[in-house]
Order: structure tokens, then C-alpha cells, then sequence
């Protein structure tokens, strides 16, 4: 269906279009990040291609490429309002790097950049106001890479003293959902990967959640503490 | 004294420096917790920063933790109007992951309960532009027909609104006998109802004020800023995911995009309004042409679970149930974006396969989102009590917006 635009915007860049897909009937471009803002900027104007309608902007992790590619693919998914077309532009950066924005070109990629930023840890070069949008700003880490384990919790806003009140201590820096099918900072030492309960324990697994020794010390911390405040066994007796 | 003629025009005004409010983030007009920050000079806006996020719930990291089929519980929160779009939409994205296609019953079967939820999301939000308004009548009234819409999709789904209810390769029961005296029961009570509503707000002096050419938005905007559905139509765009990329049997129903004009308030109001009226079209022809019987799954072990009379009783179909479940839907690697066309818009659903039973990646492409990033550009110079009906016609909803 936008084979048409592949072929113009190969016609085009030539070589800077480093590689096209075709999988299911989605097309898609990979380009360099240095050719990103004129690539996007001739599918908006060209004639042929019209690609006036912004559908997304996203990213993908993928920490196991390793020395053969850098680390993230920023995606651009376009849609021509006369043509009926759509074409999907990948850029690929690496940890560190940055893209440059496109919100020039497209307003609507302004939030879905910041989003790619809160969660992933891209740099937008040029965007006017790169903030966290969905997270908070004492938020620490980018949650939607691979090596961020899901079960993290954050180190939340302080406790309010009150005078004559204990409270519990908050979250551990471990805690949350205690399991998933993989652990990738296992996998990413090099591990097996699954864990499913059919496939059970594997070498090189962290343990869950409840026999790991922080949340022992945070279970020990709960019992001092609540001791401390009131004992309800002793009172009831 | 000099007469008051007299004076300059600007005299009369009182010096004000411009003024920053904060609304939100948990305000009783707001559909969810969202905050915007206003800069207003007198009641003008100025400049508005709108702040999403507080309702984020890690959907995308989450999807990335069980196997495919354990996606379909959060879909239904996304947009929690309108789960069945939800649903279906990530069910077709799948399996165009996978390459399948589910049976001519099931496409039908999924039309009309996806049709249905649009209804209701119509429902639900027009109801809330009026009520936000002051005319608390059209709310009950819409409210009213939208409980009997969630009567029959509980009857088919078991549940009002987190049905739950697709499967990869199918859904999870075929309809019950009852499914079409049921829907023409409610059809005809749909449209007397829009009907009513109409003739209580449209001759209405203080609704028609207050929608009409106020958060305009132009069409380049529109488009440039990523709007679908009502709010990209009311511009005057007639792009519908179900019209220009026909998916399932949509392309074999007679039914018309509604557009608006102005892309203002009152535009995306009515486009709403007519799009419920075609809505109930698509519903009755796809009543009539449903297949009256066939299956409703892909029969393949690989992709749908077996009877639960033949996982208890054979070993095969033991097997295949204890596989689908423990590991999940083995789906090739690569990565595809799948979209439908949801209550507000464009739903899309960019997944990628490691060929592992877990996905690797979704992306969620919420509609809403993009229409709220515009909320900024319809704002600006309007007046601070024109936030109200405007935010409100975006149909921004939190469990799509923030995930």
C-alpha cells in the first residue's frame, strides 16, 4: 500500500536511506538520525508522498544488540490525508545520544517526545521543553527500558512528621509487582530467560521478591516499627 | 465629575498583571485527574499548560510481563467507556502480528459489540458536555439508554464494562441466542432518545453559546498535531479508520463519516451525536447479515484454547489448554501497527515479537492524547469558563491518556 513512498523516498536519499521492511503489509525506513529532520520534512511536502497527518512518535529498547547497532529505534509513523498511505521512518540512537526534534515539522510530536524521554531516556536536540510528561520530575530512572526491573519501586515523597504519630517506613527500593516471565537483568548478564512457572527456577535468577534479603530487612523494619508504636497482642491480653 | 463618555475605553478597565492558575489536578469538571496550568489576563487565557499523567498506571511496561493474551484485563482499562474497541482493536493487532484472520461470524460479532461501546461512548460524553453545561437533563437521559446498551453487552460479555471479552484468534463465547432481539430492542429507545436530547439542547440559547465558535481548531492544526476521530471530523477532515482502511467486514455496511466545519465545540458535539445514529445503522445491517451460525475461533490449537469439555476429558486438548496457558501464543518475531477506530479515534496497538510467548513491546497510540495535547491551541484566547465545555469535547480519558 506505500510502496510507492518507499520507492520515492529511496529515489530520493539514495544511500541515507540505510534499509527498508516490509513486514504484514507495514513499510518502514530506517534512517540516520542527522538525515531525520529532512526525511520527515520531504514526506510532509512532496507531492507524492503528502504525508500531512501525524499518527506517532514511539521507541523500542533493545539492549541485546550490543556492538552491532546502537541501542534504541525512535519511530515516526506518518499517514497521508489524499493518498491514503502510511509509512513508518526508524532512526536508530545509541545510550547517551540524541535525535533532533521534530516538533518543527509536526507540533503533535512535541508531548509524544517528551514521553519518549520520560520513558526511555532519549534526548530530543532542540526541543523547547523537554520535561517529564507522564512521570514526575523526582522520578528516577526510565521505566520502559528493558533493564528496568519491574518490580522497582521509587523513592517516594517524604512522610509528614507528625509529633507523637510513627508511621511505616516507605517502600523499599525493591518493591511492587513481585514476578514476570522475564527477568532481563538476568538475561542481559547473560542467563536463561524465561522463567515461567512451567520452566521453574533458573540458574543465574534472582530470587523473587519474598525470599530476597531486602525485603526481609524491610519485613524485620515493619515489626520493629510497628512494635515500637503498639503491641496488639499484649494489649488484647 | 467628567462624564463617563468621556473617558478612554481603557480607563475603565483595572491595571492587571497577568494572573497564574492552577486547575486541577483534581477539579469536579475534569473527566479524571489531569492539571493545567493557566496563565489568564483577566478571564483570558493567555497561555495553558496541561499537564496529563495522573492516572499512569505502567500499562506498556506491564504488557511486558505475562504472555499476550494477559493483555486483554488492560486494554479494557484504557479507555473504560469503550472496552469492547479496546478489546477488539488489540485483538486484530495480534493477529495481524500473526497473519490469521478470525471467521466472517466473529468479524460480525465483534462489529456489533464494538458499535455498541462506540454508542455508549457517544452516550457518556455528550451527556457530560451538557451536564458540565448546566442542563443535567440530557445527562440522565443519555445515562439512562447507556445502562440499557451495558444490559445487553453484560448479557453477552458477563460483565457491564471490564468485559474482558476478546481472544487472540476469536472471542471468548459465541453470542447468546438472544443477541438480536436484544439490540432491536434497544436501537429504536437509542434514537428516540439522541432524538430527545437534540430538541432539549439545540434550541437552547445558553448550550448554543457556549459551543458554538468556541475552541475552534483548524484543520492544518488538526492534522499536524496527530487528531483523530470527532475531533480531527469536526474540522472537516472525513477521515474514519472504517471508511479509509476498511478492517473486518466494515467495508460491506452503508453508513456515512459525519464531518463538521469549524472544528468548535459544538462541531465535535454533533458529529458525536450523528455518529451514535450510524452507529445504530452498522448495527442493524450487520444484524442481517450475520451468519447465523459457524464458528466464532480459529480452530487451531495454537491460537485458540480447546472446549472445556474436551480439556478435561482428552489428553490432546489438555495439553494444547496447559501450553496456551503456561507459555502464551507463540507469535513471530517482528513488529506491526495495528489501528481501529475507537470512540475517540484512531486506537492503535504497535506491537513487537521477540517470537518469545511474551510481547516485547506495546505501544499504545491512545487517541485522546494527541486530542488533548491540542486542547492547548483550541484555548488559547478563549475565556477561562470556555476550559469547561472544550475539555470536555476532547473526551479526554485518563485510563486511555495516561495509561
Amino acid at each position: 500500500m506505500s510502496k510507492a513512498v518507499i520507492q520515492r523516498l529511496s529515489a530520493q536519499f539514495g544511500d541515507r536511506v540505510l534499509e527498508t521492511r516490509d513486514f504484514r503489509g507495514d513499510e518502514e525506513a530506517v534512517v540516520d538520525a542527522k538525515d531525520w529532520v529532512e526525511v520527515a520534512r520531504f514526506l510532509r511536502d512532496d507531492d507524492a508522498t503528502a504525508m500531512d497527518h501525524l499518527v506517532d512518535l514511539t521507541a523500542v529498547d533493545w539492549p541485546e544488540r550490543g556492538a552491532s547497532g546502537p541501542r534504541f529505534d525512535v519511530l515516526l509513523s506518518l499517514r497521508s490525508t489524499t493518498k491514503k498511505h502510511r509509512v513508518r521512518v526508524v532512526t536508530r540512537v545509541a545510550e547517551g545520544a540524541s535525535v533532533p526534534t521534530l516538533v518543527e515539522v509536526y507540533a503533535g510530536t512535541n508531548w509524544a517526545e517528551r514521553e519518549v524521554w520520560d520513558m526511555f531516556g532519549v534526548r530530543f536536540e532542540g526541543h523547547p521543553d523537554l520535561r517529564r510528561i507522564l512521570l514526575y520530575e523526582a522520578f528516577e530512572g526510565h521505566p520502559l527500558r528493558k533493564d528496568y526491573p519491574i518490580e522497582q519501586a521509587q523513592p517516594l515523597v517524604a512522610y509528614r512528621d507528625v509529633r507523637g504519630v510513627t508511621k511505616l517506613p516507605p517502600f523499599g527500593v525493591d518493591e511492587g509487582q513481585p514476578f514476570a516471565r522475564i527477568d532481563w537483568r538476568a538475561r542481559l548478564a547473560g542467563a536463561h530467560s524465561q522463567v515461567s512457572p512451567a520452566l521453574g527456577m533458573v540458574e543465574g535468577q534472582r530470587r523473587t521478591l519474598s525470599d530476597s534479603e531486602a525485603a526481609q530487612a524491610l519485613a524485620e523494619k515493619i515489626a520493629r516499627t510497628l512494635g515500637e508504636t503498639a503491641d496488639p497482642a499484649k494489649s488484647e491480653e | 465629575m467628567e462624564p463617563i463618555e468621556e473617558l478612554e475605553q481603557d480607563a475603565l478597565e483595572l491595571p492587571a498583571e497577568p494572573m497564574r492558575l492552577n486547575m486541577g489536578p483534581s477539579h469536579p469538571s475534569m473527566h479524571g485527574t489531569i492539571r493545567m496550568v493557566l496563565d489568564l489576563d483577566g478571564e483570558t487565557i493567555v497561555n495553558v499548560d496541561v499537564q496529563p499523567g495522573y492516572l499512569h498506571r505502567g500499562f506498556e511496561k506491564s504488557c511486558e510481563r505475562g504472555t499476550w493474551t494477559q493483555v486483554f484485563p488492560y486494554t479494557d482499562r484504557l479507555n473504560y467507556v469503550s472496552p469492547m474497541l479496546n478489546n477488539v482493536g488489540f485483538a486484530l493487532a495480534v493477529e495481524k502480528l500473526i497473519g490469521v484472520e478470525v471467521p466472517e461470524r466473529c468479524q460480525y460479532y465483534r462489529v456489533i459489540l464494538g458499535e455498541l461501546a462506540r454508542i455508549s461512548d457517544h452516550l457518556t460524553c455528550n451527556g457530560a458536555a451538557a451536564m458540565e453545561l448546566g442542563a443535567f437533563t440530557p445527562l440522565l437521559w443519555l445515562l439512562k439508554v447507556r445502562e440499557w446498551v451495558y444490559d445487553v453487552l453484560e448479557r453477552e460479555t458477563g460483565a457491564r464494562m471490564t468485559h474482558s471479552f476478546g481472544r487472540i484468534g476469536g472471542m471468548a463465547a459465541p453470542p447468546t441466542e438472544t443477541l438480536a432481539d436484544d439490540i432491536r430492542e434497544v436501537i429504536p429507545q437509542v434514537h428516540k432518545v439522541v432524538a430527545e436530547t437534540e430538541s432539549l439542547l439545540l434550541h437552547n440559547r445558553i448550550f448554543l453559546d457556549r459551543m458554538q465558535g468556541v475552541g475552534n481548531l483548524s484543520k492544518e492544526h488538526a492534522l499536524g498535531f496527530g487528531c483523530t476521530g470527532p475531533v480531527l471530523r469536526s474540522t472537516g477532515v472525513d477521515y474514519d479508520v472504517r471508511k479509509d482502511h476498511p478492517y473486518m467486514v466494515y467495508d460491506r455496511f452503508d453508513f456515512e463519516v459525519p464531518i463538521g466545519h469549524d472544528g468548535d465545540n459544538y462541531d465535535r458535539f454533533m458529529v458525536r451525536m450523528e455518529e451514535i445514529r450510524q452507529s445504530c445503522r452498522i448495527i442493524e445491517q450487520a444484524l442481517e447479515q450475520m451468519p447465523k451460525d459457524g464458528p466464532i475461533s480459529i480452530d487451531d490449537p495454537r491460537l485458540t484454547t480447546p472446549d472445556k469439555g474436551k480439556v478435561y476429558t482428552t489428553i490432546e486438548a489438555t495439553i494444547a489448554h496447559f501450553k496456551l496457558v503456561m507459555e502464551g501464543h507463540k507469535v513471530p518475531k517482528g513488529q506491526v501497527y495495528g489501528y481501529t477506530e475507537a470512540g475517540n479515534g484512531e486506537l492503535g496497538f504497535f506491537l513487537v515479537s521477540d517470537g518469545g510467548g511474551t510481547p516485547y513491546r506495546v505501544r499504545v497510540r491512545p487517541p485522546c492524547w494527541f486530542g488533548l495535547q491540542a486542547a492547548r491551541e483550541m484555548l488559547l484566547g478563549e475565556m477561562i469558563a470556555d476550559i469547561i465545555p472544550t475539555f470536555g469535547s476532547v473526551n479526554m480519558i485518563g485510563g486511555e491518556c495516561d495509561r
